[in-house]
């Protein structure tokens, strides 16, 4: 298995490749230029599609008319470039189009800066553009999941005909680990829904417009009705010593990894913590705390952003325990001690 | 009217024509018109061929927005 | 004795199953100039045999169910997006012929960033520009090619320049490229005029055809609804209101001498897909033994710090690789963006028996300050008994922390006889790899080519590891 120290952001591309995405259309912004650039390098070596577009708005529109070719296709940013991309996501989900779109979360909100936040839980996992609509947004927290979950992300796009997130922060993003790549190269065939230019797809159709309010609602429904088996079916998880845990913290991306030292130091202290790092965030595992808030005193959830993805633990516990939220914002990132003392609080 | 045939000769397909009368100021030679009779499905007094005297020039086929409603027919020709 | 000379083109469906309502007849209004311009795309595809090939792009306008009747590809695309569109659906389809079909406001104004860069990308498309000088669909509203004191529902005393400007001459703006092939404007106004239309859209889809690149036709349509005239009015409000602003020319044609071109088409075995992204098949197995390393060098969680161009994030990802080569979890993280260029920089390296969990360095075991102020602000945060390196070249003080290891070095001035300045980070290496053992140096002699790209370089950096273990060892007088 070839393995490799590779940055984040750059596993993402090479996952891409082997997962058989054909074009990748992207606008630089830090600190998600490294996919562009590596995108750049490898895309066009391989006979595959690279440009850069003249703008987010741009880039996301060109994934919509490759993808409704029937190929697998991807764009990256982040907060700002996302913002600009939610027009053409709603499209994307409204026409049913399968596309990978990768966002490495900077400081917000308007210009903010390249530091690491989580503030775009709200604008990925709760629509972001207009309509009824819902994307899957996977979460990796370390360099080889940067690459297992973009890979991942492609077989549920496809799947489920629908644009799929992944979603970290600028650290995993700008982290350097080690990496096994798989190396099985995929070769998944045209969907024959596609346009494709030839007779065979001549009469498919890829649109999002409904002018009767009876057909707009129906294909809303059958929208709903995918999103229902999504969140029955692809919830993701990940647990840390939760089996015997007292308390429980939540938290993903870079804040999982500091949270998972945390776990450690406290039960050095004798406090039974266990951490759960939801995978999916949407789908969001709901089900699987409300299992462990059964068991558990009270639930500490940490985000590098004002509280957004707390609201989604907030709904799932219902209020049977506490559910503490501390954040940090604008790039802070907390060390492991400095929430073992927020632990400690509980 | 000479016992000679007509170059062209122009079909209009009432339900198709939305009677904006493009045809009709197009027509180098005046030979449609709008019908004072027919209402079609459309609730439009359909353009209509006078019957006689067309060229088959093809003027109307490329002024008319409809995809089908203006065919122009052209003498075979054997017949000529 | 009559033979049908024009009629339906068969690149239109037969009836527009997709259309609620009448099928029979298009929605345009009476008279307008999108059914006219609809009808020559059509016969253009059926002369040319494209009709197979085909896949149209439908704006945001009255024209949006134009896929309810071209029996063709269709992608339906967002308001002004459709030139992003086509370049998506054309890069993944390069034998096909795309068409991005577009009104006023969707191509000049909201779409007027994707139009201009598909042009200058010079995309293998043909763009057909339907000017109609007004929002059709909208209800009439002002457009950017609106005529100066033309009144629409949100111009109701007239276009006036002081407020909405100048209405825009798109093919004009186009052909300030160097890319397009081949940019033309054209009227619906006249049977001659209709003419020309006819034959501008055939070649910008021949061009196509040719692989030459971008296409663009203007076409000064009627929109006798949003205009509040009669169909047969409109022709002349084209006549007298557009044509004087609105010249009807050829502005470029470079399709005769436009090089023909399409991607190459070549398959990529996995093996080539492999190697092409540097993924290497062949498995580095971890040494069998690991070297033995001293309780308090074990699973370091290292700080480097200097200024930036010191070769601090090289050495973190240099001590990073080594570790993983050696069979450890590691981890390397970078301060990133603009402290980057010019200023400080640091990372975070853990090296580690068991999975990693924070990558931040906090407590650190080991801190490497290559200069006064990385000394200064990291040593601090140091665990007591830690390792501290530090490079004496650039640091005329001593460290105030007295519970750790010190370990000075001239780290720059080594480099700097040795010729070259910027080895200080691999003597620095070499001195922590002999002080720790935590890796081989042969592992680090094997390893150095993924972190030293430059391949002339490598054996000056490798004796720069070993003069930074002399050192150490107490064998190099300087
Ligand atoms: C993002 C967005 N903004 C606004 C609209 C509303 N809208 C629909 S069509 C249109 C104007 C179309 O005008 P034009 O492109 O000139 O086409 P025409 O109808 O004149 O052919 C507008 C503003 C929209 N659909 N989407
Ligand atoms: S074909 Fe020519 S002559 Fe005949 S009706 Fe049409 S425009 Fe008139
Ligand atoms: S131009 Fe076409 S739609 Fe208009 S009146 Fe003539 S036949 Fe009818
Ligand atoms: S509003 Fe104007 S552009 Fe739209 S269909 Fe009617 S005439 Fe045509
Ligand atoms: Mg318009």
């Amino acid at each position: 298995m070839p393995r490799e120290l590779i940055k984040g952001n750059e596993a993402v591309v090479k996952g891409a490749i082997l997962a058989g995405c054909q074009a990748y259309f992207g606008y630089p912004i830090t600190p998600a230029s490294e996919i562009a650039e590596a995108a750049a390098k490898y895309f066009p070596l391989v006979g595959r599609t690279f440009i850069q577009a003249e703008s987010e708005i741009a880039s996301i529109q060109m994934v919509y008319g490759a993808a409704g070719g029937g190929v697998r296709v991807m764009t990256a940013s982040s907060g700002p470039g996302i913002s600009l991309k939610q027009e053409g996501i709603s499209y994307c989900a409204g026409a049913e189009l399968p596309c990978v779109i990768a966002d490495i979360m900077r400081g917000g909100p308007g210009l903010g800066n390249i530091a690491p936040e989580q503030s775009d839980y709200h604008q990925v996992v709760k629509g972001g553009g207009h309509g009824n609509y819902r994307c899957i947004v996977l979460a990796p927290n370390s360099a080889q999941e940067m690459c297992d979950l973009t890979i991942k992300a492609f077989d549920l796009a496809d799947q489920y005909r629908t644009p799929v997130y992944v979603v970290t922060d600028g650290y995993i993003g700008q982290m350097m680990e080690q990496v096994n790549f798989p190396t099985a190269v995929q070769h998944p065939k045209r969907h024959d829904w596609g346009v494709h230019g030839d007779d065979a797809t001549r009469k498919n159709l890829i649109n999002s417009i409904y002018l009767d309010p009876e057909e707009l609602e129906e294909h809303n429904r059958k929208l709903q009705k995918k999103y229902v088996e999504i969140e029955k079916k692809e919830v993701l998880v990940d647990e840390y010593r939760t089996q015997d845990a007292e308390l429980l913290v939540v938290g993903y991306g870079i804040i999982s990894r500091i949270l998972r030292t945390t776990v450690d130091l406290a039960r050095e202290q004798g406090v039974k913590v266990g951490l759960l790092r939801p995978v999916t965030l949407w789908p969001f595992p709901a089900m699987r705390i409300q299992e462990l808030c059964e068991r558990v005193r009270a639930i500490q959830v940490v985000e590098l952003s004002n509280g957004q993805m707390v609201e989604d633990v907030r709904l799932a516990v219902e209020g049977r325990k506490p559910v503490k939220f501390y954040g940090r914002m604008g790039g802070s990132v907390p060390s492991a001690q400095e929430l073992l003392g927020v632990i400690r609080k509980l | 009217m000479t016992d000679k045939l007509d170059r062209g000769r122009l079909e209009i397909s009432a339900d198709e024509c939305k009677g904006c009368g493009l045809c009709i100021v197009a027509c180098p030679v005046q030979v449609i018109e709008f019908s004072k009779t027919v209402i079609n499905k459309q609730g439009y007094h359909p353009a209509q061929y006078k019957g006689s005297g067309c060229t088959g020039c093809g003027t109307c086929f490329y002024a008319c927005p409809e995809p089908g409603a203006v065919t122009v027919y052209r003498l075979a020709k054997q017949a000529q | 004795m009559y033979e049908k000379h024009l009629e339906k083109p068969a690149s239109f469906y037969p009836e527009y199953p997709r259309k609620s309502g009448n099928q029979a007849v298009t929605h345009y209004c009476p008279g307008c100039g999108h059914g006219i311009a609809h009808k020559y795309i059509a016969e253009a595809l059926d002369d040319l045999k494209l009709t197979e090939r085909t896949i149209l792009i439908s704006p945001v306008g009255c024209s949006v169910f134009a896929y309810y009747y071209f029996d063709v590809g269709n992608i339906q695309a967002a308001h002004g997006r459709a030139p992003a569109v086509a370049t998506g659906i054309k890069r993944i389809n390069p034998h096909s012929i795309v068409i991005s079909y577009q009104g006023d406001g969707d191509l000049a104004a909201i779409g007027g960033d994707e139009i201009i860069h598909a042009a200058n990308r010079g995309e293998r498309l043909s763009v057909f520009f339907i000017n109609n000088a007004i929002y059709g669909m909208t209800g009439g509203q002002m457009a950017p090619t609106t005529l100066v004191g033309q009144q629409t529902t949100t111009s109701p005393r007239g276009r006036n320049i002081h407020n909405e400007g100048y209405p825009i001459r798109m093919c004009e703006l186009i052909s300030a490229l160097e890319a397009p092939v081949y940019v033309e404007r054209v009227s619906l106004h006249s049977p001659g005029g209709r003419a020309k239309a006819r034959k501008a859209i055939r070649k910008a889809l021949e061009n196509q055809v040719q692989g030459k690149g971008f296409s663009f036709v203007e076409i000064l349509a009627q929109c006798p609804t949003g205009w509040k005239v009669s169909a047969p009015d409109s022709l002349k409000w084209i006549e007298e209101k557009m044509l004087p602003y609105y010249p009807v020319q050829v502005f470029r044609d470079k399709s005769a001498e436009a090089e023909s071109w399409a991607p190459p088409d070549v398959t990529y075995s996995d093996a080539d897909v492999l190697q092409l992204i540097e993924l290497p098949l062949e498995d580095d197995a971890a040494p069998a033994a690991r070297p033995k390393v001293a309780e308090q060098y074990r699973n370091p969680r290292i700080k480097i710090a200097g200024f930036g161009g010191q070769g601090v994030l090289l050495l973190g990802v240099a001590m990073a690789q080594l570790g993983m080569m050696e069979g450890y979890n590691v981890s390397w993280l970078p301060s990133y963006g603009p402290e980057m260029r010019g200023g400080t920089a640091h990372c975070h390296v853990n090296i580690s028996d068991t999975p990693i969990g924070s990558p931040l360095v906090s407590a650190s075991t080991v801190c490497v300050a290559f200069n006064k102020p990385s000394l200064e602000k990291f040593e601090k945060e140091m665990a007591s008994d830690g390792l501290l390196i530090y490079n004496t070249s650039m640091i005329d003080i001593e460290p105030t922390r007295k519970d750790v290891e010190w370990l000075p070095i001239p780290a720059s001035e080594i480099a700097s006889q040795m010729g070259n300045i910027r080895f200080a980070n691999m003597v620095v290496l070499g001195a922590y790899i002999q002080k720790t053992g935590l890796v081989s140096m042969e592992t680090a002699i094997k390893g150095l080519p993924t972190f030293i790209k430059a391949k002339k370089l490598i054996g000056e950096n490798i004796k720069a590891l070993e003069t930074g273990a002399a050192f150490v060892r107490g064998e190099l007088k300087i």
